[in-house]
């Protein structure tokens, strides 16, 4: 903030569709997305890991399409839909991601999970990963610093109706 | 992050206008490479013109059998384009084998071209860097330079261009399409990045106000016989050490055409016509690759940490070009070397 000689701009309003529901928000232009889900619109299922693209805690989708939501400026994503892991769910059933982390045990500390259902989610829709090998490589933007991979990838191939 | 002021580019002259109009602007499409150093406080814009909704996303066959790519394609929209998967995969390969599946979902095709280093003294604020701050010094030359440039290099700078699109964009001729306020020109994806020499903050020959609009592939794809194979450190969502896109066609054990550039040794991708051309009417053998390796790497010089590279780069271009010749690409999910 030492450039004091440019002006504060003005809050920009925007309209973000947010699991379904629409907001509108007045927000700074380096407000990025991952803190308007958690600071604006108070949606801390989506976490905040490096800040800088590297570890994919951040992982929403946007029009279906995952993204590192830290990376992402809010104001550049002006009536677009999100689905954040607070989404997943409907009708008080656990989406079949969710169900087979569960099952497999795919997570110790929990703190990248979010990140990595919402990206399984959309390696799914995505269609492109058929095994293990491509699932492991397809995912390699989220990472699990306690180690869960082997269960990650489990989880993911019974959702994918591999097991 | 310092506070700047946000545009909304309306077409592309809208976009060219708002650059010239402030010094300190930039343009925003995927925001992946740009928001990052923003964060570290490297790049500081005075405004960002986000031009992502602007109507550069097509992929459409030019007259002459080529393809023109939007520059605002998404990376991963590219790589699984059923025309490029059939004519041009070893573009989609290069393409997988960087980033993340997320990044590529947001990277566009004209910011691909346009990242810039991830030499670890260009990130640091508090060290000397000509990239960074021109007229600091260079603190990557007698510094850990382990993955820095090899080939092209100057006193002001060692730093490596991080595409792995560009790789194989320059082994396959592809041409890139700017336009500027005095209208617009063409230049081979070759020409596009510059050599460090004694400017290393100029990365590419973009001037003031202008905008990339497209890519353009020329008609030969070198479908068949191509690989792209990618050394790093891990094995996944790792920038190169070095990497490798060859593409030959091939009448029995006969090189007819050859193309052959590499990553991660230079400040932009590294293509040599004369390793090309003396491939060109031999046999596809290791002997021959070796020599062409030979070439392609003249002038290789190492800094302290990196001398590995130069033998590795070898070894590498020789692997790719069996891998193509025995039209067994390298598989960007299953990582065993053949």
């Amino acid at each position: 903030m030492s450039d004091a000689t440019h002006e504060l701009p003005e809050r920009i309003p925007i309209r973000l569709v947010v699991n379904g529901i629409g907001h509108e928000l007045d927000l700074m232009p380096w407000t990025t997305l991952l803190d308007a889900l958690r600071d604006h619109l108070e949606l801390t299922g989506t976490k905040k890991g490096c800040d800088h693209g590297q570890c994919g805690a951040c992982t929403v989708l946007i029009d279906g399409r995952r993204v590192n939501s830290c990376l992402t400026l809010a104001v550049m994503k002006d009536g677009a839909e999100i689905t954040t892991i607070e989404g997943l769910a409907k009708n008080g059933a656990l989406h079949p991601l969710q169900q087979a982390f569960i099952d497999h045990d795919a997570f110790q500390c929990g703190y990248c999970t979010p990140g990595q259902i919402c990206s399984a989610t959309g390696l799914l829709a995505e269609g492109h990963a058929r095994d293990a090998d491509e699932i492991r490589e397809l995912m390699s933007g989220n990472l699990c610093r306690c180690g869960a991979y082997p269960n990650i990838v489990a989880a993911i191939q019974q959702a994918m109706g591999q097991s | 992050m310092n506070n700047f002021q946000y545009s909304r580019a309306s077409d592309v002259a809208d976009a060219i206008r708002l650059l010239i109009a402030d010094p300190g602007a930039k343009l925003i499409a995927g925001g992946t490479n740009l928001i990052d150093l923003m964060k570290e406080d490297v790049e500081r814009p005075t405004r960002l013109i986000d031009i992502s909704r602007l109507p550069l996303r097509d992929i459409e066959e030019t007259a002459d059998g080529g393809l023109r790519i939007g520059a605002l394609v998404p990376n991963s929209d590219l790589a699984y384009h059923p025309l490029i998967e059939q004519r041009y995969p070893l573009l989609a390969s290069a393409i997988l084998a960087g980033a993340s599946a997320q990044l590529r979902n947001m990277a566009s095709v004209g910011g691909n071209l346009m990242q810039r280093t991830r030499c670890a003294y260009f990130y640091d604020t508090t060290t000397p860097c000509n990239k960074r701050s021109p007229g600091t010094g260079c603190s990557a030359l007698d510094g850990l330079n382990r993955n820095h440039a090899i080939l092209g290099s100057s006193k002001s700078c060692i730093a490596t261009n991080p595409s792995d699109m560009s790789v194989a964009l320059a082994a396959l001729g592809a041409l890139v399409h700017i336009a500027g306020s005095t209208g617009a020109r063409t230049v081979a994806l070759t020409d596009f990045h510059r050599l460090p020499d004694d400017k290393p903050h100029l990365d590419t020959i973009l001037g003031r106000g202008e905008i990339i609009t497209a890519i353009e592939l020329p008609p030969l794809g070198l479908a068949r016989n191509y690989s792209y194979l990618k050394i790093r450190d891990r094995l996944s969502y790792a920038f190169a050490l070095v990497s490798v896109a060859a593409a030959l066609e091939l009448e029995g054990n006969a090189i007819g055409e050859a193309r052959l550039a590499l990553g991660g040794v230079a400040h932009k991708p590294w293509r040599s016509l004369e390793a090309e051309a003396a491939l060109r009417g031999q046999a596809a053998t290791p002997d021959h690759f070796g020599h062409a390796a030979d070439l392609l790497l003249q002038g290789a010089v190492a800094h302290s940490h990196n001398g590995f590279k130069i033998e590795l780069a070898r070894r590498a271009i020789v692997r790719t070009l069996m891998q193509a010749t025995s039209a067994t690409p390298q598989s960007q999910a299953h990582k065993k070397v053949a």
